[in-house]
């Protein structure tokens, strides 16, 4: 699991040790807190994406996930710098993501449900066995970008600039996607294609190049989370394992195919979590399936999923 | 060559068969230890395909169960210092408690939320079990699980020997053979099939959807936690990585590699998806990849898996 969210930080244990528990202290665990929400938010977004319009469940996620980050890596050694890397590591990911729809899981619409969450998981198995035979089985270190190192002051104290630069990347994708989706012709046609692929069809779209397009934007979210998350954590096969499981208790939160969802979602687990791993470190992993089977059990759907969508 | 009278004749008795089947077994096997693997997994793929192949619903929280099974077995040797037999027992139970517990939350949703509940469930499982250092031996595992010999009012059994390991465990697997049999071909079974085929019509003939999920989950995670019983027998240590979620996915990648749905597939599975890893492994370590390609291949081409395909082919 994401270190972030380590008792051990050093910025918040020197006003630990120092001041005590100080609202400050909590304020800036908040922030924390979003700055690991931000990442389940974009994981949860590529999620929902291809669950709310190809209804496909992947379970390759958290390894486009990891390949986002060793993507980063690969172009950092050839000299590409880390703001270029930004726009191509995710584009690198998405468009393994095109070649995946497009030759595997485009065979199994139709097919039941299961199908493309079984097949995206035998390819996640093959997708982390290919990255160590390429990169090695131990994980490899990422340097924070000589900009983006050291803390600023956020008012009420000083937090690490890169995790500031986190929140705002989500921030800005955020908005770009709702952009493209609610305002553009292409974001159009996606919606329409999710209500009703049938119809699409009619009116003379080619539904498959939408889908295999939304499959290279959900598939590339996932590397771009992985990316930013790689200075943090650092980079390592097996690092979607456990962020698959921790993306799906956003995305059950907030409700299957809810991009809504996917966002509240996302920042109330990820405040969840940072804040339980101030006051109660043991229990920071088990508090987010806590809070799952919270929501489970009060609203079965999700916040913003609709009842009976599963069916 | 095979007409459809004896076909239907071996699926009569296909528990005689099966059981005769795992008694010449490891008489096939160059290596012993790979037959009992192979009917461990094959009895945890057993308990999975109930719920999926029967049922039609996926879980990808099993190793919940079978780690539960397995750490339960070895706590009730270990800290209670009860013998292995009670350990066995409440292996079963503690898998059926565990599937109980995580089916509340997971039957609550349908379809392919509860793939994804039973995972992040199962995981929570993981890091208590993580946690609870002083009780579980937390990352270095539950170790020194101890069986040497088993009384028997006739005789002696060597546990240590291979073979005879192997008809021990042999022993409780026909036993599961035998009831999970009973169970698919009881009313029971039969409404489990139903819910598969057509939910809407078997909720409108009547039946308990939600119950009949509920109860074949539970169920489900008896054999679960037998199997992982055995395995903690076996092993003599229970490793933390028997919850982890590669565990559950494994199982899911060996029944449907043997057929899901079919009764003896899932051993098929198992033994394919094993002997497949030893022989990969023989002359590279990235044997991963080729168990991958060859799931994907699978989902993509035989959905069926290999016992069910070749089944097709004989109803021809």
């Amino acid at each position: 699991m994401w270190r972030v969210v380590d008792p051990l930080d050093v910025f918040l244990l020197r006003i630990f040790i120092l001041d005590g528990l100080t609202p400050d202290l909590i304020a800036l665990q908040l922030f924390t807190g979003l700055a690991l929400g931000a990442i389940y938010v974009l994981l949860a977004l590529g999620m929902s994406l291809l669950f709310g319009m190809l209804t496909v469940v992947n379970f390759a996620h958290g390894a486009f996930y990891m390949l986002g980050a060793y993507a980063g890596i690969a172009l950092l050694g050839i000299g590409v710098n880390f703001w270029l890397c930004l726009l191509f590591a995710p584009l690198i990911v998405g468009s393994l993501g095109l070649l995946a729809e497009r030759f595997l899981i485009r065979r199994l619409y139709g097919r039941g449900i299961d199908y493309p969450l079984l097949l995206t998981f035998g390819l996640s198995y093959m997708m982390v066995e290919v990255i160590r035979i390429v990169f090695g089985t131990n994980g490899l270190p990422f340097e924070t970008p000589d900009a983006l190192q050291g803390a600023s002051d956020i008012m009420i104290g000083y937090f690490p600039t890169y995790r500031l630069f986190v929140i705002a990347v989500a921030v800005v994708v955020l908005v770009a996607l709702w952009l493209f989706l609610e305002r553009t012709p292409y974001g159009l046609i996606i919606r329409a294609g999710a209500r009703d692929p049938q119809i699409v069809r009619i009116l003379g779209i080619d539904v498959a190049r939408v889908w295999l397009v939304v499959f290279g934007i959900g598939t590339g979210l996932a590397g771009l989370a992985g990316l930013l998350a790689a200075p943090l954590q650092g980079a390592s096969p097996e690092m979607g394992a456990s962020i698959l499981a921790e993306s799906f208790v956003v995305t059950v939160v907030g409700g299957m195919g809810s991009l809504v969802g996917a966002v509240i979602a996302g920042v109330l687990v990820g405040v969840v979590v940072a804040m339980t791993s101030l006051f109660a470190p043991e229990f920071a992993q088990v508090a987010i399936f806590a809070l799952m089977a919270i929501v489970l059990l009060i609203r079965p759907q999700g916040f913003f999923g609709r009842a009976g969508l599963m069916s | 060559m095979l007409n459809a009278d004896f076909v239907a004749r071996c699926k009569r008795h296909r528990v005689v068969l099966a059981i005769a089947f795992l008694i010449i077994f490891p008489l096939l096997m160059p290596f012993k230890a790979i037959a009992v693997n192979i009917l461990i997994y094959g009895l945890y793929a057993l308990g999975f395909n109930m719920l999926f192949g029967t049922l039609g619903l996926l879980s990808f929280g099993h190793a919940a169960l079978f780690g539960g099974g397995a750490y339960a077995c070895g706590l009730v040797m270990l800290r209670l210092g009860l013998p292995w037999y009670v350990g066995v027992f409440g292996a079963v139970l503690a898998g059926m408690l565990i599937a109980a517990v995580i089916g509340a939350f997971a039957i609550r949703t349908r379809g392919i939320y509860f793939a994804m509940v039973t995972m992040a469930l199962a995981q929570c499982l993981y890091f208590l079990a993580d946690q609870a250092t002083e009780f579980t031996g937390g990352e270095n595992g539950l170790r020194g699980i101890e069986l040497k010999t088993i009384q028997l009012p006739a005789i002696t059994l060597n546990f240590v020997d291979p073979l005879t390991r192997y008809y021990v465990i042999a022993f409780f697997v026909a036993i599961a053979l035998i009831v999970l049999s009973r169970i698919l071909a009881s009313p029971f079974g039969a409404v489990m099939e139903a819910v598969r085929e057509n939910e809407a019509r078997a909720r409108a003939c009547g039946y308990d959807v939600r119950a009949t999920r509920y109860l074949a989950f539970v169920l489900s995670g008896g054999f679960c936690g037998l199997a992982g019983a055995m395995q903690a027998l076996h092993l003599s240590i229970v490793p933390l990585e028997t919850l982890a979620i590669t565990n559950s996915g494994l199982v899911v990648m060996m029944a449907l590699l043997g057929g899901m749905g079919t009764f003896f597939g899932p051993f098929v599975g198992a033994g394919v998806f094993l002997l497949l890893e030893n022989l990969v492994s023989l002359w590279t370590v990235h044997w991963q990849l080729f168990v991958g390609a060859a799931f994907v291949c699978c989902v993509l081409f035989f959905p069926r898996g290999i016992w069910g395909t070749i089944l097709l082919g004989r109803a021809r």
